[in-house]
Parts: structure tokens; sequence; C-alpha cells
């Protein structure tokens, strides 16, 4: 299967195909537009990150000293919309699936190449009015912008926010129009559904919610503009509005949005765990289907998030139910990564210990999940710090970890360049490490009542906090250590060849870096997904 | 009710535990017993019908279990027991406003006797806040524009966090007060001293003259609106032919926008109160009319027998 290719980066390729700034911005290659996504959401994640450590630092001690209550408010507010909006939406999805998903399927390129650039357009203007906000001073909101506050109480720049939110909404919107066409119309010839690989399932099931989920946030963000501008009341009950209203309409899409967050981190994991087992995936139609229940069932458990905001107690009992089911595809899952490795022949690359480190910290956040969805101890619990730990359990710990996972996986076929595998092992083990010793700390500190969003807090939970900064500071150094080792890599790494982990999987069958039009001619896919029982099993070497 | 929370918030951290160490275990144990070096060729499994079904239904049992236990405490914590000793909260940008039936007033500090049911019946003058005592285990969000309840029952006495649990500005963190729980003796003294003019009900009736809502809702027969007396707590036939609990956000309302549900025989005349009425003013509007209800007025601080219904908490 494995073809004989050139594996010379002097032979044409995308990123030697033009080396002038119009032959990026203009570019309707959707390899070099996830080059584009790449650098901006990396600058976002590090943005997010500066605002993330300063409220590390004000949290080591329990008086609000460092800054002001105000400025503090900011900072989280600020944190959670960079990283939600601009950084965590678009992470896997809008880079390495615009890079691979044409690869996978064996197509020259998206079924839309110029909306792709615009969708990289809208990103980048929406994320300019975001930044342009906070400059300007910020907004203290909270990323969840709940009202009345947002609409009336909060004196900072909602709107320009908001605006930015809008606009970037539309970019999400047509990276998943682009893929689910794609998907459906683009496969090359013999690739059907279940040869499909299931990067490809869990970014069509996370491009059906940023389709259908992205527009509710859209108007609900235009309403809270509407009514800070103008007073037309909608969600304050001043003006005759519902305050809930907006929490409802918030929630219908923000909490399908974690699974638009996640989904695609899953597809990745596949992926990883398959190649660095050697085996076909455990039960594919399972892992396929649960991402698509996860995508279903995802839109009907939003008011989970609001069981002490005032809704009714009835309303309450069904949204709980329906939690604990949209919990059972994700253990499906898991269950699955870990039966593939079950009998397999596995090594310990660089991408396969990020995998690990997501299916245990994945497993966590899962299940803090089920605490709560569980009503009872969701009135206690909620608002607190166990919320805060068990979504960044689920969003770093499983998701920037599987984007970090696939980051290595993929290098060396978008740059053509392997990584120092020491540094790398070495990150993955920081930022296991680091990120354990931050959060970990938080489920107690929740458990025992420290309210999230606090400024300053009671000495008696100062410990905790204290541990929790310790381990954001490893977590920092493990983000900046592949910083730098990816970038040296560009230059002085190993010549990485077709396929260096010699997986299957179309992407690896033409050379590293890809050629503009990706194949030299249309593959035809005879084989079922993850192949390797007939793959050959040498040693292919790494470099020259 | 504290108790029960920590009993299932604990067998949840017992079988969450179970279900991370079993992951991890097999994770690490494949990853060694099955390493390359030792085990070179990997032998392909497609996957197996009764393995996918093990884990789909055991996980699914063992959640509906936490669903049912989890659903069962919320009701009770949604359901304040008859006789509950009620407190009225007005939450605002930053500080908690407590006013007791007995007619005191207190800031960031609400105390209470030991041994009792409290309901809280709690909105807010401004932005969602949110009531938090971690160790009676409750939260619940204070809404502008309407009222929201919760209850818990005093087991020790102390001095316990109150925290405001939903982001409201600048001052979120600042919004925070003690909880004093204190022995009936000590109670009943400080209430004495707690300078109280008049009860709320009472406050309320004077409001109520006031405001000129005597003038209609007359105690006989002959006024424009309802005679609101033994109205409370009961279901109210309105002439559009709904039938609503009149209940504290039934009273709110009908003194906010009285358009918004008009009672059966009677006619959309009376004006809107929006803006004239403070928050403390509709809850002392709110203890009068249900003191229309309940002829005898319960002392204040000892009812032996609704304590005693609630030993179970």
């Amino acid at each position: 299967m494995a073809t004989a290719v050139q594996t010379t980066v002097e032979t044409q390729n995308y990123l030697n195909n033009g080396y002038g700034l119009k032959s990026w911005l203009l570019t309707k290659d959707h390899k070099r537009i996830a080059i584009l996504y790449l650098l901006s959401i990396t600058g976002m994640f590090f943005v997010g990150g500066f605002f993330a450590m300063l409220i590390r630092l004000e949290l080591l001690t329990p008086a609000g000293d460092l800054v002001s209550s105000d400025t503090y408010n900011k900072l989280f507010t600020m944190h959670g919309i960079t990283m939600v909006f601009f950084f965590l939406i678009p992470s896997v999805p809008a880079v390495l699936g615009n890079f691979l998903i044409p690869l996978m399927v064996g197509a020259k390129d998206l079924a839309f190449p110029r909306i792709n650039l615009l969708s990289w357009y809208l990103y980048i203007i929406g994320a300019t009015f975001a930044l342009v906000s906070m400059v300007m001073g910020g907004v203290d909101t909270g990323w969840t912008f709940y009202t009345p506050f947002s609409t009336t109480y909060s004196n900072t720049h909602v709107v320009g926010t908001a605006l930015g939110i809008f606009i970037t909404g539309f970019s999400s919107i047509f990276t998943g129009l682009n893929f689910i066409v794609t998907i459906h119309r683009m496969r090359a010839p013999g690739l059907t559904w279940t040869r499909l690989p299931l990067f490809c399932w869990s970014n069509y099931a996370a491009s059906l919610i940023m389709v259908l989920g992205t527009p509710v946030i859209a108007i609900t963000i235009l309403l809270v503009a509407l009514e800070r501008l103008f007073h037309i009341g909608v969600f304050n009950p001043a003006l005759g509005g519902d305050p809930l209203l907006f929490q409802h309409l918030f929630w219908f899409y923000s909490h399908p949005a974690v699974y638009i967050m996640i989904l695609p981190g899953m597809g990745v994991i596949s992926e990883i765990v398959t190649c660095f087992s050697r085996k076909r995936v455990f039960g594919y139609e399972f892992v396929a289907l649960a991402s698509i229940a996860i995508a279903v069932l995802g839109f009907l458990v939003w008011a989970h998030h609001m069981f002490v905001a005032g809704i009714s107690v009835y309303a309450a009992l069904v949204f709980s139910l329906l939690s604990y089911l949209v919990a059972i595809p994700s253990a499906v899952k898991i269950f699955n990564w870990t039966a593939t490795l079950y009998k397999g022949s596995i090594r310990y690359d660089t991408p396969m210990l990020y995998a690990f480190g997501f299916m245990g910290l994945f497993t966590i956040g899962g299940l803090t999940g089920v605490f709560l969805a569980s009503i009872g101890v969701d009135v206690h619990v909620t608002d607190t710090y166990f919320v805060v730990a068990h979504f960044h359990y689920v969003m770093v710990g499983g998701m920037v970890l599987a984007y970090m996972g696939g980051l290595h996986f993929w290098w060396p076929k978008m740059t053509g360049r392997m990584y120092p595998e020491g540094w790398a092992k070495l990150s993955a083990l920081l930022v296991f490490v680091g990120f354990n010793l931050t959060f970990f700390p938080q489920f107690i500190l929740g458990y025992m009542g420290m309210p999230r969003r606090y400024h300053a807090y009671p000495p008696e939970f100062q410990v905790l906090n204290v541990l929790s900064t310790a381990g954001a500071s490893v977590l920092a150094l493990g983000y900046v250590l592949p910083m730098i080792y990816f970038v040296w890599s560009l230059r002085y790494g190993k010549l990485a060849g077709p396929n260096p982990w010699n997986a299957v999987g179309l992407e690896w069958m033409t050379p590293s870096p890809p050629p503009t039009e990706n194949f030299a001619e249309t593959p035809v896919v005879t084989w079922e997904a993850y192949d390797y029982e007939h793959q050959p099993d040498e040693e292919v070497p790494v470099g020259h | 009710m504290a108790s029960q929370v920590d009993g299932l918030y604990f067998l949840l951290v017992a079988v969450s535990a179970f279900f991370t160490l079993l992951i991890f275990a097999l994770v690490f144990v494949f990853a060694v017993k099955y390493r390359h070096t030792v085990h070179p060729k990997a032998e392909q499994i497609e996957g197996s019908l009764p393995l996918e079904l093990t884990w789909t239904l055991i996980p699914l049992g063992i959640s509906m279990i936490f669903f049912a236990w989890g659903s069962l405490i919320f009701f009770q914590e949604a359901r304040p027991p008859r006789g509950a000793m009620e407190v009225y909260a007005v939450g605002k940008q930053w500080m908690w406003k407590f006013e007791h039936e007995t007619g005191q007033r207190e800031i960031n500090a609400l105390h209470i006797p030991v041994g009792r049911d409290i309901k809280m019946i709690m909105s807010s003058q401004d932005t969602i806040h949110s009531f938090f005592v971690p160790a009676f285990r409750i939260k619940q969000d204070v809404l502008p524009g309407r009222f929201t309840s919760t209850w818990f029952h005093t087991t020790k006495v102390g001095t316990y966090h109150l925290f405001c649990a939903e982001y409201c500005g600048t001052e979120h963190s600042g919004m925070i007060g003690e909880v004093v729980v204190m022995e009936p003796m000590a109670y009943q003294a400080w209430l004495a001293n707690g300078g109280a003019t008049g009860t709320m009900a009472a406050n309320g009736k004077e409001l109520f003259t006031q405001l000129g809502c005597a003038t209609c809702h007359r105690s006989d027969t002959q006024g424009r609106g309802p005679n609101l007396v033994g109205v409370f707590g009961k279901p109210v036939q309105l002439e559009d032919g709904r039938r609503v609990m009149a209940d504290e956000n039934y009273v709110r309302e009908s003194i906010l926008n009285p358009q918004a549900k008009i009672v059966a025989g009677f006619k959309p005349i009376m004006p809107t109160f929006q803006g004239q009425v403070t928050e403390e003013s509709l809850g002392a509007l709110v203890s009068y009319v249900k003191s229309l209800a309940q002829p005898q007025q319960k002392a204040a601080g000892g009812a032996p027998a609704a304590a005693a219904a609630n030993e179970s908490n």
C-alpha cells in the first residue's frame, strides 16, 4: 500500500508553490488556509494563556491584591472568550480538519475553496473585533454574557466583543458546511462511509453542530446587542424581558459547542491509537456512530447548566436524564480505544503519549460530568471550582491534548520535517503533570464551596490555590517547549518522508509536504479503514 | 439534606474512581504487555457486539441509579416543608439584605435558630445573584423580577459562609456574608435586640393602606378587586379559564403587572405599581397577603410540630 514517492522537500509542494504574501493571503489551497489558521489560533492561544497566568497569579493569595476586581473580572472573561471562541472551537477542525479532510478522502481540496478562505478572513475580522475591544479596556461579563448583567449593568465593551463572536460564528458555519459537503460528495472511488477514517466521522458530526447550532448563538448575541444599545426588552425583566430566556438560548448553542470542541479531538485519538497499536480500531461502527449520537443528544441537554437558575423541577428532571444519556457514547469511545490497545503492537511515540494522556484525563472529565448531571449534587457544586475543573479536564485534558497529539502526529506531513522526539516527550509529560496539578485541586476546592469567578477568597482555600498556580507554571512550560522545537524543526528537523509512522490512510500516501493538488492521480480505495494487517511492518527509516 | 448530598457525592467519587482506575490500569497493562518490542505483530480484532453491549448497558444502568437518587434529593430540595420559618432576602450589587417575618432586618448576615426548617424567599433588585451556603449544600439563583426560593434544615450551631455564586460584577467576590445558626434562646435574645419596627405583615398592611390597595381589595364582597382574605396558597380561577396557584410570584405579578392574570368576575382596571414599590416593599406586601390566609399568627421561633415533622433531614 505504501507507494514509493519522492521524499525530498525540493519537489513542488504546497509550501514552495509561491512565497509572496499574496500567494498566502489569496490562497485557495486548504493546506495553506490550515497553516493560516494554525498561526492565528496559536496567537490567540497564547493571548488566552497570558490571561490565565495572571488569573493564577492573582489567586496565589486570598486577598485580591495583584490586580483590581474589575481587572480580574475582565481577565477571566477574556480568557474564556479567547480560548472558547478563538482557540478551542476552530482548533482541530480549522487547522487539522482543513489540512487533512481533503487528503483523507482523496480529494484535491475542500468542496468550496473560496468559502474556506472567506471563513479564515471572517475569523480574523472577528478576532480583531475581540482583540480591539480588549485593548480598549476589555469586557467583564464572563464568557457566558449572562443577562441582564451584560445588557444593562456592565460598563465595558460588550457590543464590540459580541460582534467579534458573531462574525467568527460565520467562519465556523462555513467550515462546517465545507466539511459536510466534502465528505458527502468528494470521497475517492471505493472510499465508502464505513471505510472513512474516524477523524472524518467526528469532524462530520462536529460540522453538523456548527451548521445547526451556531446561528442560534448569533441570534442570541444580536439580541444582547439590541437590548444593550436600544433598550429593547428581551432579557431584562425591568424592560419586560426574561433573563432565563437568554440562558436557554445561550446554552442551546454553547452546550453543543463543547461537542464541537471535543468531537474532532476524539477523531484525532482514533487515528493515533490505531497507528501506534498497528491495529484496526475496535468496534469501528460503534466509535463512528457514537460521534453522531453525541452530536444529536448534545442538542438536548442544554438546561443542565440551569438546574439552580429557576427552571421548573420537571424540566430539570428531563434534562438530567438526557445528560446521563449523552455520557454513554463518550464512555463507549473510551472503552473501544482501550480495547484497541489489546493485543496490539504498541509504540510510545509522542502522539501516542498525548493519546494516553487524553484517555486518562477525558475519563476523569467525563465522569465528573456525571456528578453535574446528578441534580442533587449539581445544586452544591455548580458555579464552583468543581465546574471549572470539570470543563478544563474535558477541554484542556481532553481537547488540547488531542490537538497537541494531532499536531505532533501530522507535523511531519504538514512540514515535511520531524521534531526532536526527546523534547516532545518531555513536553507531553510536562503538560500531563502540570495539567493535573493545576486542575485536580480545583475539584476539591469546588466541593469545599469555593465559587468560581472570585477575585478574593477565604483563607482556608489558599493551599489548594497555591498548588493550582504551581501546576499552571509547569503547564505553561509544557506549552512553550513545542513552540520552540516546532519552529526549530522547520529548518533543522530530520526529513520526514511521506510516511514516518508507517501509518495507513490516504494522507500518508502522498509526499510530505503534499503537493498543491494533493495527489498526482486520484487514489482508488480497496481496503477497509485502519488496515494495519496488510501494512508492511518494517521500520521506515526516518530521514536519510 | 447535606448528608444525603454527601452520600451521593461520595458514591459518585467511588464509582468514578473505580472506572478511572480501570481505564488507567487497562491502558497501562496493555501498553506494557503489548509494546512492540515484545509483541511485534498485532493481532487484528474487529470488535465484539457482546462487549459493546456490556460497556453500553452497564454504565447506563449505573447512571440510572444516580439519576434516580439525584432526582430524589433534588425534589426534596425543591419542596420546602410546611411550617418552615420564612426569611425574605434581597440581593443587590453587592450585598445581601435579609428581613425576618418578625421585622428584623440585617445585611450580609443571617441569624437563624438551630433545629428549624428555614425557607428563603429571594429576589434581586438588579442582576442575577445566587444564594450559596456550602455547608448546607444548597444554592439557588436569585433573579430580578421574580421570587425564587430554597430551604434548609439547621442542624448545628455555628457560623457558615454565605457566597454569591452567580457572577454579578465588580465586587462579586465581596458579596459574601455569614449564616449564624444559634441556640433557640440565643436566637430569641437576638430577635429582641433586633430593632424591629413591627412584623413584615404589619408593615405590609401599612403599605397596603398607603398605596390605596385597601380601597378596592376590601375584606367584604363589595370591592372592585378580589377579596384577599384566605386567597394565598390556594388555586385561583382566572377570567380566561386558567387556574393558577396564588403563590409569592402570583402576588408579585398581580402588583407589578395586574393585567397578566385577571381573577374571574373582575375587570382589568387595576393600575400597575411598577416602579412604585421596592423589592423590600414587595416582600412586606406578600407577607401581609400571606397573613390574611392564616388567621392565627404563628409564634415566631417556636413551632415544635413543624420542626418535628422534618427530623429526617
